[in-house]
């Protein structure tokens, strides 16, 4: 009896409004189409795409900064859109986010003690100042940085160390889940190392899960347990990260594979997805056929007739490809 | 962005006159309240209309009263006007302009419209109106004054506020728990709080500038209380044979809005350097 998925997500659906012609009618744009997923505690999942896939309007949902159109996200088996407002604040504690710019994410006029306390003003307001100092001083030790880190501010921090005071923060409330967008793509490719080495100590010493989100495969790889591969607001392949990557059987995440020249570096250069044309073909994305069969090298003619749904096809695997590994 | 240092301020000359004229203000009118060289109501028949002498530095008006003690008391006047004017404005205009940023929707409509509407007006014009309706006196052309100033800060402090909103650290304040009422005070309002100080020193040198019009047409500050502004009225009966009396309040005027300013647009300078490229 496996145990209860920390987060489950169903049917996830958020639309954001296209900007109207004069007299046409309003057209929406799907972020994210009807995603399913679930996180059992302790394995962190990936979630890989290009740009423009819907990776970050997932994670803001998940976070419940964005309510959805559609769907449910439950934490610990609570729905977060069904909570009253007060409810869901404290709720929070739970679950903490990173940012991808480490330069916008902090307030550049407060401290870096008054930052990373931050989410203990919601969480545990009866501290004493000298019990926020302490476990301030904690986390800045978790992350790697010096104690006098407190007292400055973030401008005086590299991308790299301001990384880790967005990460001190996060960690604070001692949550189940981080949600981290993107947390190394602003970085340094020497640096971007160095945290998620620190991420991943951090998940062996708190018991951490990670909803991770990268369009660097190699990045995800390092980090998660599993990946979901997005396309388009849609999970279009999912499984473990060692099976996906190493036999990827949707052609999607074949061609993504296929762009890394070399999954075992860091390497920031082409590891970005191929440059196919993801924005000519939006009159393409009608509602009947695969999404991605305008781009697919292997479309047949059922393919652009009837859209392949996300099945299972192998114990622990699943992708939306009439041709599966193919 | 860094809080200026004095050594930065220095380097900036336009800067350090507008901070050094208008603290010698500052000080002037602080002295005021306890010293001048002849009290400021004081008149003496025998005495009057004197040029500058080494009695009466800046000369007597008709009633023989020092023109320099005048001044030194009108410093006052156009300081408290100054003060509050600005303070209303900011106070209530902020308010708005936070609140109609963060709410969006109807509520921003309503308040930037209105915004619109007050600021249609011109403003002399308008405190001319309000002082015209409610009476002539110097609480009535402040708070005239004060009024026109809100609509200043609602649309600044609106605009500010959204770019600051759209920033990822308010996001994380949210995923911290905050709400959005904390947020504005906690993170909203301590970034926008460079811009308002800068626009609050120009909207200073606009209400001296204001009240000295209002008080010029009699609409503001009443009989005995200085006011350069009434001086320079009084003065005008007077003018071709002692131009002295209008020639110190006015220089006064002068002094004291371009010492506001060059304060303001140093601090802006200093606070934003995007903006000093752009212009340069």
């Amino acid at each position: 009896m496996p145990a209860p998925p920390l987060v489950s997500v169903e049917n996830l659906v958020r639309r954001y409004p296209l900007p109207a012609a004069p007299f046409g009618r309003r057209r929406h744009v799907a972020a994210v189409d009807g995603v399913n997923l679930t996180i059992a505690p302790g394995r962190s999942l990936g979630i890989v795409g290009e740009s423009g896939s819907g990776k970050s309007t997932l994670a803001r949902l998940v976070m419940a900064l964005e309510r959805p159109d559609a769907g449910t996200v439950r934490f610990r088996g609570t729905d977060l859109f069904a909570l009253p407002p007060d409810e869901l604040r404290r709720m929070r504690r739970g679950f903490q986010m990173v940012f991808q710019d480490p330069y916008g994410s902090l307030d550049p006029r407060q401290r870096v003690e008054r930052i990373v306390a931050e989410p203990l003003d919601v969480a545990e307001p009866q501290l004493t100042r000298r019990e926020r100092a302490d476990r301030v001083a904690e986390m800045l030790a978790a992350v790697g940085l010096s104690a006098d880190a407190a007292t400055r501010y973030p401008h005086e921090f590299s991308g790299g160390q301001r990384q880790r005071i967005a990460l001190a923060r996060a960690l604070i409330t001692a949550p189940d889940l981080i949600v981290a967008d993107e947390p190394v793509s602003a970085l340094d490719v020497s640096v971007q190392a160095q945290v998620l080495n620190l991420l991943m100590d951090l998940q062996e010493t708190r018991g951490v899960t990670y909803l991770f989100i990268s369009h660097n495969l190699a990045v995800v790889e390092h980090v998660a347990d599993d990946v979901a591969v997005m396309y388009r607001g849609r999970i279009v392949e999912q499984g473990p990260a060692a099976e996906l990557f190493s036999a990827p059987a949707h052609p999607y995440t074949r061609a993504l594979v296929e762009a890394v020249p070399d999954l075992s570096s860091f390497d920031g250069a082409g590891s970005h997805p191929p440059a196919t044309d993801a924005d000519a073909d939006v009159e393409a994305d009608s509602e009947s056929g695969c999404p991605f069969a305008p781009r697919c090298p292997r479309a047949r003619a059922v393919c652009r007739s009837e859209r392949p749904r996300l099945r299972e096809i192998a114990p622990g695997r699943a992708a939306a490809c009439h041709f599966p590994g193919e | 962005m860094k809080f200026p240092r004095a050594a930065a301020i220095m380097q900036r000359p336009a800067l350090a006159a507008g901070a050094t004229i208008t603290l010698l203000l500052a000080m002037v009118a602080l002295v005021s309240l306890v010293w001048t060289p002849y009290p400021y109501t004081d008149m003496n028949i025998a005495m009057r209309l004197q040029p500058p002498s080494a009695r009466h530095w800046l000369g007597t008006d008709q009633f023989g009263r020092d023109i320099l003690s005048m001044l030194m008391a009108g410093s006052r006047n156009s300081f408290a006007v100054g003060f509050v004017a600005v303070g209303i404005g900011l106070g209530i205009g902020v308010a708005l302009g936070t609140t109609a940023a963060v709410r969006g929707g109807i509520v921003d409509d309503v308040v930037m419209r209105l915004a619109d509407f007050t600021f249609a007006f011109p403003a002399v014009l308008s405190a001319i109106m309000i002082t015209a309706w409610l009476g002539p006196g110097a609480v009535n052309a402040i708070i005239a004054i004060g009024i026109f100033n809100i609509p200043v800060f609602a649309r600044l402090s609106r605009g500010s506020a959204l770019q600051v909103l759209s920033r990822d650290f308010i996001l994380a304040a949210r995923a911290a728990g905050k709400g959005m009422a904390r947020i504005t005070v906690e993170h909203v309002l301590p970034n926008i709080a460079g811009i308002l100080v800068v626009q609050a020193t120009i909207q200073f040198a606009l209400a001296i500038l204001a009240e000295a019009g209002l008080a010029y047409l009699g609409l503001g500050t009443q009989p005995p209380n200085p006011s350069w502004g009434r001086m320079l009225n009084e003065a005008q009966t007077f003018m071709h044979r002692s131009p002295w009396l209008a020639i110190f309040p006015g220089a006064a005027i002068a002094l004291a809005v371009l010492g506001f300013n060059l304060l303001g647009d140093g601090l802006r300078d200093l606070i934003d350097p995007k903006l000093r490229r752009a212009r340069s």
